[in-house]
């Protein structure tokens, strides 16, 4: 731990760069790719049941927005 | 009363109703809340007998004094109003200085003394370059002379 | 009124909305994050006291800002939803908890960081850190709770209330350092303005308006996926050029 400090203390910047920011930058990058991993599997999905319901059309639009 | 402002009520009432509890009971912890007692409350005796806790204020100017095995330092915490002398062995954070804020966490001996176990420095919401800070010290260090020298001038100009 | 605000509450319209703003929104952070990183790290000069620790600040001063902001605007739409019964509200609410979850764990952990060589801990149990502890908490309650229940209208209500009843945290944040005395500073930027040197104020700023973007952009992401899942057995969506176009090689 002593060691820890001493070293932050002389790579200040490393510190805050690594520390913070590229830790702040990476948990964005994840937020991104499962936002993106998400729209991928629900276009699946919807196409899939689009393609299983063709012949029976029964699409059923709920309007209850007030 | 339609379905919709039913609801509207019961949300308000329910934000109403957690909002007052959850500040009756922040009231209840009153004190327990706060991350450490000044030394005032330290004299007035509103802290737990004879458990460690937690003293912040700001360290005296003049009063650090290392001894001589170079890992003990004594200083004294104060309000400006009373103040709590602290014994601490180890390492201070870089920010410790004189004038600045301080929390200490440990017991008070019979002797008044607060033998500290961990000593954290507490920072403001002030953020400057050196060279403003030096300037703002030195235009502060002028106003001080300033206002030292006045009750001196004032006479010389009553006389003229 | 004069113009039908409902038309845009409405999932149909929302979802080609959002799908039109979201790269400009997404643009304009990327290029607000590279100048504001600039600028923190080239052009303001290094704090008297703190040295190059504080320039953690840029990040997590504006986490933490929208870490609250975010809640009171995702318990905002999920009254709106409970109130109104609209669908698209409780939606937006579900979209934003876990950006809002993710900008608590970055103050957090920022927070941290920047603790323990300034003060000499990472962690501290004084009101500031741990109510914002307790604000990531209601983040990830909504979260479990919402997931937790199968019927999405349910979800929805039962979640909401969580995030109603939670939002009385968000003052008791911003003014624990006025309440009690913390190990945490006071409030840099403050309604009289602020107390900091230009080059960090606009380093500051800059981040927290690309941040700003960045949510907005995520969550409108978020929110289109969430729209085509609950919406999926709707005639409008089944027409939708990027579902209707794929029939498999059919047409």
């Amino acid at each position: 731990m002593i060691s820890l400090d001493v070293w932050m203390r002389e790579n200040p910047l490393t510190y805050v760069w690594f520390g913070s920011y590229a830790v702040a930058l990476l948990i964005f990058a994840i937020e991104i790719a499962m936002v993106k991993h998400k729209r991928k599997i629900t276009l699946q999905q919807v196409r899939l049941m689009r393609n299983a319901g063709d012949d029976t059309k029964t699409s059923i639009s709920e309007e209850d927005s007030a | 009363m339609k379905p919709r402002q039913k609801r509207f009520m019961f949300i308000a009432i329910a934000v109403a109703g957690v909002a007052t509890s959850v500040g009756l009971v922040l009231n209840a912890l009153g004190g327990n809340v706060n991350l450490y007692f000044t030394p005032t409350q330290v004299f007035n005796k509103e802290v737990p007998n004879g458990r460690s806790f937690r003293i912040g204020g700001l360290v005296e100017e003049g009063s650090v004094k290392r001894e001589n095995d170079g890992l003990t330092v004594n200083f004294v915490i104060t309000d400006t109003h009373k103040s709590i002398p602290v014994v601490y062995k180890g390492i201070l954070p870089d920010l410790f200085k004189e004038g600045k804020g301080v929390v200490a966490q440990g017991a008070v001996g019979d002797n008044g003394v607060m033998r500290a176990e961990e000593v954290l420095a507490k920072h403001d919401e002030n953020y400057m370059p050196p060279e403003a800070a030096d300037a703002l010290k030195k235009a502060q260090a002028a106003n001080a002379a300033d206002s030292a020298a006045m009750p001196r001038n004032v006479p010389v100009t009553v006389t003229k | 009124m004069a113009i039908n605000w409902f038309k845009y509450a409405a999932p149909t319209t929302f979802y080609g909305l959002a799908g039109k703003m979201i790269p400009w929104f997404a643009f304009s952070a990327a290029i607000l994050f590279a100048i504001g990183l600039y600028i923190g790290f080239f052009v303001a000069p290094s704090d008297a006291q703190q040295g190059e620790f504080y320039r953690i600040m840029f990040i997590h001063v504006p986490a933490s800002i929208l870490s609250m902001f975010l809640y009171l605007i995702m318990a905002g739409y999920a009254a709106l939803g409970l109130i109104f019964n609209t669908r698209l509200s409780a939606m937006m609410a579900t979209a934003i908890a876990p950006t809002g979850a993710l900008f608590a764990l970055i103050s957090l952990w920022t927070g941290a960081l920047w603790g323990k060589p300034m003060w000499g801990a990472w962690w501290m149990w004084d009101a500031r850190l741990t109510s914002e502890l307790i604000l990531l908490f209601l983040y990830l309650g909504f979260i479990a709770l919402h997931a937790s229940i199968d019927d999405p209208r349910r979800a929805d209500r039962a979640a909401a209330l969580l995030a109603i009843v939670g939002s009385v945290n968000v003052p008791i944040i911003y003014f624990s350092v006025k309440w009690w005395n913390t190990l945490h500073q006071g409030s840099t930027i403050k309604f009289s303005g602020t107390t900091m040197h230009v080059a960090m104020q606009q380093a500051l700023f800059t981040m927290l308006a690309a941040c700003w973007l960045y949510a907005i952009a995520v969550v409108l992401a978020r929110v289109r996926s969430i729209i085509l899942e609950r919406e999926r057995n709707a005639a409008w969506v089944t027409q939708l050029p990027g579902i209707a176009d794929f029939a498999g090689g059919e047409k």
